[in-house]
């Protein structure tokens, strides 16, 4: 199994708080794995570690087995150019349709001119999407599940090797919440892009993942494929489970 | 003793906003020499800043021109140099008043929306976005924004004197009846070109220190829609003492330097 993505005793504080404590992750190629634990617990700080927008205390990150740790602000560009990232909210930019979201990287990004090939990119883009004809759309004038959709759309807009999902399906109803792991499920399929997912929707996270991991106290306390991690025995992540596949028994309808 | 414990912390935090400030200024100052030049953004604020701040300043430089006249003559009329008017007038507003006004005028229209706007980016993860594409936030919200303000501000300001001469005019000429050869005679014999070049290097300087100001509170915000609030009314504040700061100082160089 090739690994993409290779975290070794990542540590991070803010002040006096202590966030990441030597966390460890290997993240596979072409497969989706999903980060799983408490809120708090930092796993956008990980996220945001490996991108490069926030700097690591200690510890090393290794993409296709090049050290990104401490690389100069040009060379890390080099890499996040091979990253999309989907924030909680999608971050769209509110001053900008829909188009000019998603033609900005192709702009910024790739610096791309031709505004013909970038409306085609933008309109291919949106039909994958399943929302076609909302280019001149502003972010407000859309649902949260469609400014989702739309930020996934701007991430795929520049073909990106690997893509991190923070918390996509928070705020969101159960039947968008499928839809948006469908999605997932999706990119990582049709593109064979590597996808990392932070989420607190577990029944979503163990019906789309490859592997799940679980973090708390600033470390992974449990990794593997969803069945192994579904056997595992931390008292927390039991707990989390429990809770997660109980709803499941109350949404099969009530028993006789 | 005892105002040490409120007095310290509030020293160091302001310290280190200082400190945080020279850090942006700095980094700022690099992405306005790097590539890409993003000119199409230097328009678009330029219209924003320049275009749309042309009626607000209109009215503000004509209601002072008007004003001072009015104060003004009373005052030489008791000396029979109401001719003086315009001459005081031109003067003053082309040394001092225009750049000022012009300054705060834009400061309550555009440099609020500044920090608002990059304030509210910041709080909805849009800067972050913009990191995780590589883009740099300082130089694709600031340096636009800063360039644009440092080119509005003097043609800004050139409005202003022109439209505060006529306000002067009006007033004096034709509402008190003082002498037009007179008033527009003293004018040009009293107003030199260094006077108003001396107001257009003040607007220049005041552009950049106002929208690095707001753009400085608004890239730091923090705490949601009321981070955004209080980051907008420190802007204001700070951006509004400081051009007044700067101004004694340009005041002061000036005098000794071009007009001794």
């Amino acid at each position: 199994m090739d690994i993409i993505i290779s975290v070794r005793g990542l540590y991070k504080a803010f002040a006096d708080k202590k966030v990441l404590q030597g966390v460890d992750i290997d993240v596979p190629k072409g497969k989706i794995t999903s980060i799983i634990g408490q809120s708090g617990t930092g796993k956008s700080v990980l996220f945001k570690c490996i991108i490069g927008i926030m700097q690591a205390d200690r510890g090393s990150i290794q993409v296709d087995g090049e050290e990104i740790t401490n690389l100069p602000e040009i060379q890390m560009r080099r890499i996040r150019r091979r990253f999309g990232y989907c924030f909680q909210d999608a971050a769209l930019f509110d001053s900008m349709t829909v188009e000019e979201n998603i033609a900005f990287p192709l702009r910024e990004v790739l610096g791309m001119k031709d505004k013909r090939k970038m409306k085609a990119i933008v309109k291919e883009k949106l039909q994958w999407i399943e929302l076609p004809g909302i280019e001149e759309k502003y972010p407000s004038e859309l649902s949260g599940g469609m400014r989702k959709r739309v930020g996934v759309a701007r991430t795929l807009a520049i073909e990106p090797d690997i893509l991190l999902f923070d918390e996509p399906t928070t705020g969101l109803d159960p039947v968008l919440s499928e839809s948006i792991n469908k999605l997932i499920k999706r990119v990582n399929e049709e593109f064979g892009i590597t996808c990392m997912v932070i989420s607190h929707d577990i029944k979503g996270t163990f019906s789309i993942s490859d592997q799940i991991a679980f973090l708390h106290d600033g470390a992974i306390q449990a990794v593997g494929s969803p069945v192994e991690v579904a056997r595992a025995q931390h008292p927390i992540l039991r707990k989390f489970l429990e809770n997660s596949f109980a709803d499941l028994k109350v949404d099969c309808g009530p028993e006789e | 003793m005892k105002y040490r414990g409120i007095l310290l912390p509030k020293i160091i935090d302001a310290l280190e906003q200082l400190g945080q400030f020279w850090l942006f200024v700095v980094e700022m100052f690099k992405q306005m020499v790097r590539r890409p030049f993003r000119w199409y953004l230097v328009a678009e604020q330029l219209e924003k800043i320049g275009v749309y701040s042309v009626p607000i300043i209109l009215l503000s430089s004509l209601t002072i021109g008007m004003i001072f006249s009015l104060q003004l003559g009373s005052f030489l009329s008791m000396f029979r140099a109401e001719m003086l008017v315009g001459a005081a007038v031109a003067k003053t507003l082309s040394r001092e008043l225009a750049p000022v006004v012009t300054a705060l005028m834009l400061i309550a229209r555009n440099g609020s929306a500044m920090t608002a706007e990059i304030g509210t980016m910041r709080a909805t993860e849009q800067i972050d976005a913009m990191e995780t594409m590589s883009v740099n936030p300082i130089q694709y919200l600031t340096v636009p924004r800063v360039v644009a303000s440092i080119l509005a501000f003097p043609v800004l300001t050139a409005i202003a004197n022109i439209v505060g001469v006529l306000g002067s005019y009006f007033i004096s000429v034709l509402v008190r009846k003082v002498d037009k050869a007179g008033f527009l005679d003293q004018m040009y014999a009293y107003v030199d070109p260094v006077d108003i070049i001396s107001g257009f290097i003040k607007a220049a300087v005041m552009g950049l220190l106002v929208s690095t100001i707001c753009c400085f509170y608004g890239y730091y915000a923090k705490g949601g829609s009321r981070g955004v609030g209080d980051a907008a009314t420190k802007a204001v504040v700070v951006s509004s003492v400081g051009i007044l700061v700067a101004d004694y100082i340009m005041a002061d160089i000036m005098l000794k330097v071009l007009f001794d």
